[in-house]
């Protein structure tokens, strides 16, 4: 059994139907691809696992607990993180700031009046999130707004806001979308490194192929809301079903 | 700093937080530049009875004294009320339109505090803040429940309602119309009645908050009343607990409240909870303020929630700089100083200080001026308004930044001071 579980999810918008009796298993560990084409999904998928949206039927368990019905703050502290198909970060606050709040939120839980001690005096807090924008090259922005940052740092941010947290499933939503190759290659290296040393599962939804078969230990394929197949990489490159659906589109 | 290379020119906030930074702290828990903030505070507040009064008794220039107890009282009272705001408006961004009704009701609870137990001003200034408080909850409660500018018709609909309400059936706790006032025939449990057949003065621990120690100088008079200086002490310490809160993780929620409510529930943080205690808390300094008004003045009136009060709280915020420490205070001393010493120059003064014109021009400059003074004003505060909101979205404290900026500039560009690594006030031109 894996760490999620996602079993006959269905959800409509209207007439359109967005998920389609959609099950999902993520094993503890693992890197899970979800690939298909624009509007098979994907990100309302993502959208029912953190709580944003609450499917019509089916069951989403993660770690043997449904996730429906709670709030995304809830779930977030069961241990899912996620990061956007366009970088959610606080663009009003520093580089440092943006990291230091996902580290007192695992602290402190969802609500803490810690309203007299300063940040200063956290000097647990300020070495992690220290450490966290060093592992992320990005220590010497820690200054810097985070609204000010280019679209890559942006996402990077946005990563380290997320892995501070020492998720146990993390959620990706394109994350190399916009990057340039120099980019996406770190990110893969740096994803790859976050799986292997921190044990963090991660579902990742990608368009670009070259981060999927770098990454992906199994892949499940969307179209139209329907979970096509799922297998691995090796045998997803040449299926038929698969091309058709998806390859066949962007080539 | 080293990343101002890499910055595109974004319109950036004024008074960024300095960097988070290990063991930057000195002395009282607070940074080095915060502390020194504090200090000029310090020093502005205690020397307020002569820094108000520049002119010699008598002089033309005597009318724009504003160095009087009753003025000067009100500087202070207002700034707290304006902190407080600040702590909701400024950091998450809620624009409350109904703050006027927890300075209200803080007044009402003070008075019936005198006129029940004592004319000593300690119970009534803290039971006003609990009280207020207890109000700011249940409204906070069912107005947060919304965002944006639905939360600000419900709070401007939860003062409206205390407003009428204080006028009408809640008559016999607010007196109605005439306001609450004390009585020869009240309770007062641990005071006296009466003294000498009239109604005791307020004080604490029997210095009476009127009593005042004059200081001639030359043509000067100074005054140093009590009342302002319990008022004074009290706002230093409603401006210290802000400047703690602004730099507590509490005070940093509070910013990513207003930064992205998205991201702050995806990280594991409930906004709500957050929010609602930032408007108890101003909720707070709204009734603490009130409690003070009555204390220097025992008597409370409905007028006193009305919204156009409520709005005055809003303009002195962002007249200052919302979302800065110091802005607020500026703000509602240069609002409470316009009200009270601009409204007051007349058609005789005018003709007083232009005699020395030829008679057609100074009729002349003379029918210019006078739509901006006395009753007009408001005229001269909206355009002064309106210009701060369009050219120095910071307030005063962004005026000030920048003409600190302009000199720092002028200065060697070489001094390595990184205190302040981004406050890119360029952005504008
Ligand atoms: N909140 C919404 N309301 C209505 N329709 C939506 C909503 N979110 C997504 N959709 C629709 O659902 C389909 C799937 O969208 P999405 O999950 O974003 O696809 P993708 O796989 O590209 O991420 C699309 O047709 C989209 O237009
Ligand atoms: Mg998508």
């Amino acid at each position: 059994m894996g760490i999620l579980e996602v079993k006959g999810v269905n959800k409509r918008f209207g007439g359109l139907q967005a998920l389609g009796d959609v099950n999902l298993s993520v094993a503890e560990n693992s890197v899970h691809a979800i690939i298909g084409p624009n509007g098979a999904g994907k990100s309302t998928l993502l959208n029912v696992l953190i709580g944003k949206l609450i499917p019509d039927t089916g069951s989403v368990m993660f770690d043997g607990l449904s996730v429906l019905g709670r709030h995304p703050h809830e779930i977030c502290q069961m241990g899912i993180s996620r990061v956007f198909q366009t970088p959610e970060i606080f663009g009003d606050l520093t580089v440092m700031e943006n990291v230091m709040i996902p580290c007192f939120a695992k602290r402190d839980g969802a609500f803490s009046l810690h309203a007299i001690g300063g940040v200063d005096a956290e000097t647990d807090m300020i070495d992690q999130a220290e450490e966290m924008l060093t592992e992320v090259k990005m220590i010497e922005k820690r200054n810097m707004l985070a609204s000010s940052l280019s679209r890559g740092d942006k996402r990077r941010l946005e990563m380290a806001m997320c892995l501070v947290q020492q998720p146990r499933l993390l959620l990706l939503d394109e994350p190399t979308a916009g990057m340039a190759r120099a980019d996406t290659n770190n990110t893969i290296d740096l994803l790859k490194e976050i799986n292997e040393k921190r044990k963090i599962t991660m579902a990742i939804i990608e368009h670009d192929m070259h981060v999927v078969f770098s990454l992906a230990e199994r892949i499940t394929v969307l179209a139209q809301g329907m979970p096509l197949v799922e297998d691995t990489p090796a045998n997803i490159k040449g299926h038929p079903k698969v091309r058709e659906a998806y390859l066949g589109e962007t080539a | 700093m080293t990343d101002q290379s890499s910055t595109p020119s974004k319109t950036e906030a004024v008074e960024v937080a300095p960097a988070v930074q290990k063991s930057s702290r000195t002395k009282m828990g607070l940074r080095k530049q915060d502390f020194n903030i504090f200090l000029i505070v310090i020093a502005l507040v205690m020397l307020a009875p002569f820094i108000l009064n520049p002119f010699p008794e008598g002089s033309g220039m005597a009318q724009f004294n504003a160095g009087y107890p009753d003025l000067m009282q009100r500087f202070v009272i207002f700034g707290i009320f304006a902190i407080g705001f600040n702590i909701l408006f400024g950091l998450t961004g809620y624009l409350s339109f109904g703050h006027a009704a927890f300075l209200g009701v803080g007044s009402y609870a003070g008075v019936w505090m005198m006129k029940l137990l004592t004319m000593n001003v300690i119970p009534a200034i803290i039971v006003s803040t609990a009280i207020a408080g207890i109000f700011a909850l249940f409204v906070g409660f069912i107005s947060l429940r919304r965002s944006g500018i639905y939360f600000s018709i419900l709070t401007l609909a939860f003062a409206q309602m205390s407003f009428s309400l204080a006028y009408s059936v809640l008559t016999p706790i607010t007196g109605g119309e005439t306001g609450l006032q004390l009585a020869l025939d009240d309770v007062r449990l641990f005071g006296t009645a009466a003294v000498d057949g009239s109604i005791p003065a307020t004080n604490l621990f029997g210095l009476a908050m009127r009593d005042s120690f004059e200081l001639e100088i030359g043509g000067w008079l100074f005054t140093f009343n009590a009342g302002y200086y319990l008022s004074a002490f009290v706002m230093l310490a409603a401006f210290y607990l802000s400047v703690r809160i602004f730099r507590s993780p509490f005070g940093m929620m509070l910013r990513a409240v207003k930064s992205n409510q998205q991201r702050m529930n995806y990280t594991g943080l409930n906004a709500k909870p957050y929010t609602l205690a930032a408007f108890v808390i101003s909720g707070m300094y709204a009734g603490l303020a009130g409690g003070l008004m009555v204390s220097m003045d025992p008597l409370a009136g409905a007028e006193r929630m009305f919204w156009t009060a409520s709005g005055e709280v809003v303009l002195m915020t962002i007249l200052g700089g919302a979302g800065t420490m110091i802005g607020p205070v500026l703000g509602a001393g240069f609002i409470k100083y316009m009200e009270n010493i601009v409204s007051k120059i007349n058609e005789t003064i005018l003709h007083q200080w232009f005699y020395w014109l030829p008679d057609g021009l100074e009729d002349f400059v003379i029918a210019l001026i006078y739509p901006f003074i006395g009753k007009g004003w408001h005229l001269t505060l909206g355009i002064m308004f309106m210009m701060v909101v369009i050219f120095l979205p910071g307030g005063l404290v962004e005026g000030g930044q920048r003409i600190a900026g302009l000199f720092k500039k002028r200065k060697a560009s070489t001094s390595d001071d990184d205190t302040t690594p981004k406050s890119a006030p360029q952005a504008a031109e």
